[in-house]
């Protein structure tokens, strides 16, 4: 069964689902979301500290989610959760699954906002056994605030990023404590203040210049090796650990179609590109406006010209 | 139908019990249960099946060209292959013959390449083709510079190791097996075993306990073999490297081994390994970083464009070998004892062959087997690429929607699949062995998107 909209955001997380405000508003005709998830909001959905929203309407990261969600929608958008865009049926047009059964959607415009995430333990190479134990701060965050599940007891955080110190609050959050930071950088990539707060006030120590070399412990994690600069090892007895930041595209689809992806646009006609696809590890803010400047390239007529009158203008 | 994973065992006395639940012992216990006189139990030390070599190896059905010529294991691969192939298109266990190119990159391997093609012909294969420079790279573009010939062996398969043990072991216990796991064996002796979860009688001890085969030997007094653990560490590479590859592509075996492979796998990735280490420890299944570099090293050279794309995991299996070349199965009828060592990579293979072969070596030295029955099919999940996996089946997800509720993205798993595997036969015990039985959590993202999820399925379904 084939299905016809006028513009298909693949994402609801903070590019798409501003973009698919953005669209329906200026009378971009019938705008659906699609999202794998069973919830609406992308990232932010899991994110429970504050730092969302703006400094005048500041918002914990699940409210803000919940903005988006009400915005588009309130814009005429439809959200469609629960459903996986699987591949490409046409240059506009993608397979999709969900409960309700396979479908096409064919669209005059396709914004791809899929997001990114974060590169796990093993595509780091890094050495040891397969201990359970081992997490990305995604799958910390979801584990912790949407499911209240326990993790370990004493973590270590690979990495001295913003993301690094919001895993380490979840991990707080969750009743463990944290081991180590431990960074190959020379210093932490976060603002002093932070920085400092963590070291003294947590008395959380921040290891520079210094990677994790193996995972150690069967079963259960009961370790990490960790070699400095010099080659010096030693060994920080924790259950978990939790591999930070280095972002990458989750880029399937965009990789299914043969597509390159440059920022807001991609190698097809009709096709664009926004949020962490395009900039992985930026912030939900530069996400959301980039899916604003998606829609207003999908609005624009240079980018309507390239297809001949994509979009229906309002 | 029983699995027990905790609590007092059983105080009557077995039949047979087989100690290991690899892809062996397995195997064997499904070929006792097609007789109903017989009282039969696996016994296993971890939380689940196929949990040591069986899951962490090359995954290939191999024809067994390249075996010794009259040896034991030349006989069983060959038998089992073709079993194996019939009984995984009964069962639904993923099989996809793409075939091996055995590649020569020096004078030296190509003028081995004919040598290796009357080897096969002896092990009574006969399939097996030279292949010049130009067939090679038409067969394979991807394939690295320098390549100066190769032996095509068409019957070589890929195959999903870990359905295998799981079909196996389902089958056995549906036709009455008893499988006590998390129950290790302390000590052994004619009749009696010890266990972390108390004593067990029996009439008859199979020793497939793979890695720890020699150990339980020698505590009936036999010193038949020493198992050396040779550690494999291999890197599964993303889906998006598997356009790269059509067949397994093999080196040309030399004196130190059988050399790093690149093969697909029934999942749709690609595999790069194993390494070859001896070493002394049964439990160093970690990876190295030298024996990653290494791995990387080789694989560039074989396949250049495998490297551009992301590791999606890494393993390291322990093969069980011994000092012999050959398979060690073993019958001591004055103790009722029967050892079967040995078994190398090729276990996976011969292993419906060896189970035939075992039980043939127990009624000959003794056993009453009783009546024998044909046993009933057992149909698998799916887990390969190669055939329709339940998101793909508009009839599926009709008649029950769970099955188009993709909770694992990555690889595309239902929260109908995850919920049949957590009430099936032989359940997981870990989130690992729902992996195995789903590929939940087994794709790029390691966990990123579905881990806390899958794991909130499995820890709601454990109660």
């Amino acid at each position: 069964m084939t299905r016809q909209v006028d513009v298909l955001v693949v994402g609801a997380g903070p590019a798409g689902l501003t973009a698919a405000a953005r669209l329906a508003a200026s009378g971009a005709g019938r705008v659906e979301v699609l999202d794998r998830e069973q919830r609406a909001g992308g990232v932010p959905r899991h994110c429970a500290h504050g730092g969302f929203g703006s400094w005048r309407d500041p918002l914990t990261g699940p409210a803000y989610a919940r903005r988006l969600v009400e915005t588009a929608l309130s814009a005429g958008a439809v959200v469609r959760t629960g459903v996986t865009a699987l591949d490409w049926a046409g240059p506009l047009a993608l397979n999709t699954v969900g409960p309700a059964g396979p479908e096409t959607v064919e669209a005059r415009a396709i914004i791809l906002a899929t997001g990114a995430r974060e590169r796990p333990r093993a595509a780091r190479l890094v050495p040891g056994t397969r201990p359970a134990g081992v997490y990305t701060t995604g799958e910390l965050q979801q584990a912790v605030h949407l499911f209240g599940q326990r993790i370990g007891t004493r973590a270590v955080i690979v990495g001295a990023e913003p993301v690094s110190y919001r895993a380490a609050d979840t991990v707080r959050a969750s009743g463990a404590e944290v081991v180590a930071l431990v960074t190959e950088a020379e210093r932490a990539q976060v603002s002093l203040v932070r920085a400092q707060d963590a070291r003294l006030r947590r008395r959380v120590p921040l290891l520079t210049g210094t990677a994790v070399a193996e995972l150690l412990g069967h079963g259960r994690l009961s370790g990490v090796r960790v070699r400095r600069r010099d080659g010096r090892t030693a060994e920080l007895a924790c259950d978990t650990v939790v591999f930070t930041g280095d972002f990458v595209p989750e880029n399937e689809l965009a990789r299914r179609g043969g597509l390159s992806v440059d920022a807001g646009t991609t190698s097809r006609p009709g096709v664009f590109a926004a949020g962490g696809l395009t900039h992985p590890g930026e912030s939900a803010a530069t996400a959301a406006r980039s899916g604003a400047r998606a829609a207003a390239a999908v609005m624009r007529p240079s980018g309507a010209a390239r297809d001949a009158a994509a979009v229906r203008r309002p | 139908m029983t699995v027990t994973t905790h609590g007092p065992l059983p105080s009557a006395s077995y039949d047979v019990i087989v100690i290991g639940a690899g892809v062996v012992g397995s195997a064997i216990a499904r070929q006792l249960a097609r007789h109903p006189g017989l009282r039969t139990a696996v016994v296993e030390a971890q939380d689940d099946v196929g949990q040591g070599s069986s899951k962490a190896n090359t995954a290939i059905l191999h024809t067994g060209f390249d075996a010794v010529p009259g040896s034991l294991e030349a006989r069983l691969v060959r038998e089992g292959a073709g079993r194996l192939a019939a009984y995984a298109a009964e069962s639904g266990i993923p099989v996809e013959p793409v075939g091996a190119l055995l590649v020569a990159w020096d004078e030296e391997q190509l003028a081995a390449l004919p040598r290796l093609a009357e080897k096969a012909e002896r092990n009574d294969y006969k399939e097996a083709r030279l292949l010049g420079r130009a067939d090679l790279y038409a067969r394979e573009p991807h394939l690295g510079p320098g390549a100066l010939g190769a032996l095509h062996v068409p019957g070589e398969s890929i195959i999903c190791p870990w359905t295998t043990t799981l079909a196996y072991a389902t089958q056995a216990v549906r036709h009455g097996v008893d499988l006590h796991l998390n129950c290790r064996v302390r000590k052994v002796s004619q009749g009696l075993l010890s266990t972390d979860r108390g004593p067990l009688r029996t009439r008859w001890v199979i020793n497939a306990a793979g890695l720890h085969a020699d150990t339980l030997d020698r505590d009936l007094g036999h010193h038949d073999f020493t198992v050396t653990p040779r550690r494999g560490q291999l890197i599964v590479f993303d889906k998006f490297a598997r356009a790269l590859v059509r067949h397994i592509l093999l080196p040309v075996p030399t004196a130190l081994g059988k050399g790093v492979l690149v093969a697909p796998t029934v999942y749709g990735n690609v595999l790069l390994g194993p390494t070859a280490e001896d070493l002394d420890d049964k439990r160093a299944t970690q990876s190295t970083a030298d024996g990653l570099t290494r791995l990387r090293e080789l694989g560039r050279r074989i396949l250049p464009g495998l490297l551009d794309e992301e590791a999606t995991a890494v393993y390291a299996g322990l093969r069980a070998a011994t000092e012999y070349d050959d398979y060690r199965i073993t019958a001591h009828p004055e103790q009722a004892y029967l050892a079967v060592g040995g078994i190398r990579s090729t276990g996976l293979t011969a292993s419906l062959a060896i189970a035939e072969y075992v039980v043939g070596q127990l009624r000959a030295n003794g056993l009453e087997s009783g009546p024998s029955r044909e046993l009933e099919p057992v149909r698998m999940p799916n887990l390969g690429e190669a055939f329709p996996r339940p998101y793909q089946r508009p009839d599926l997800i009709a008649a029950d929607p769970e099955y188009g509720t993709l909770v694992c993205h990555c690889e595309r798993v239902s929260r109908g699949e995850i919920r049949d595997a957590l009430a099936s036969t032989v359940p997981p015990g870990s989130l690992d062995g729902l992996r195995r039985r789903t590929r939940a959590r087994g794709g790029r993202c390691q966990g990123f998107y579905c881990g806390a999820a899958v794991r909130q399925l499995f820890e709601e379904a454990r109660g």
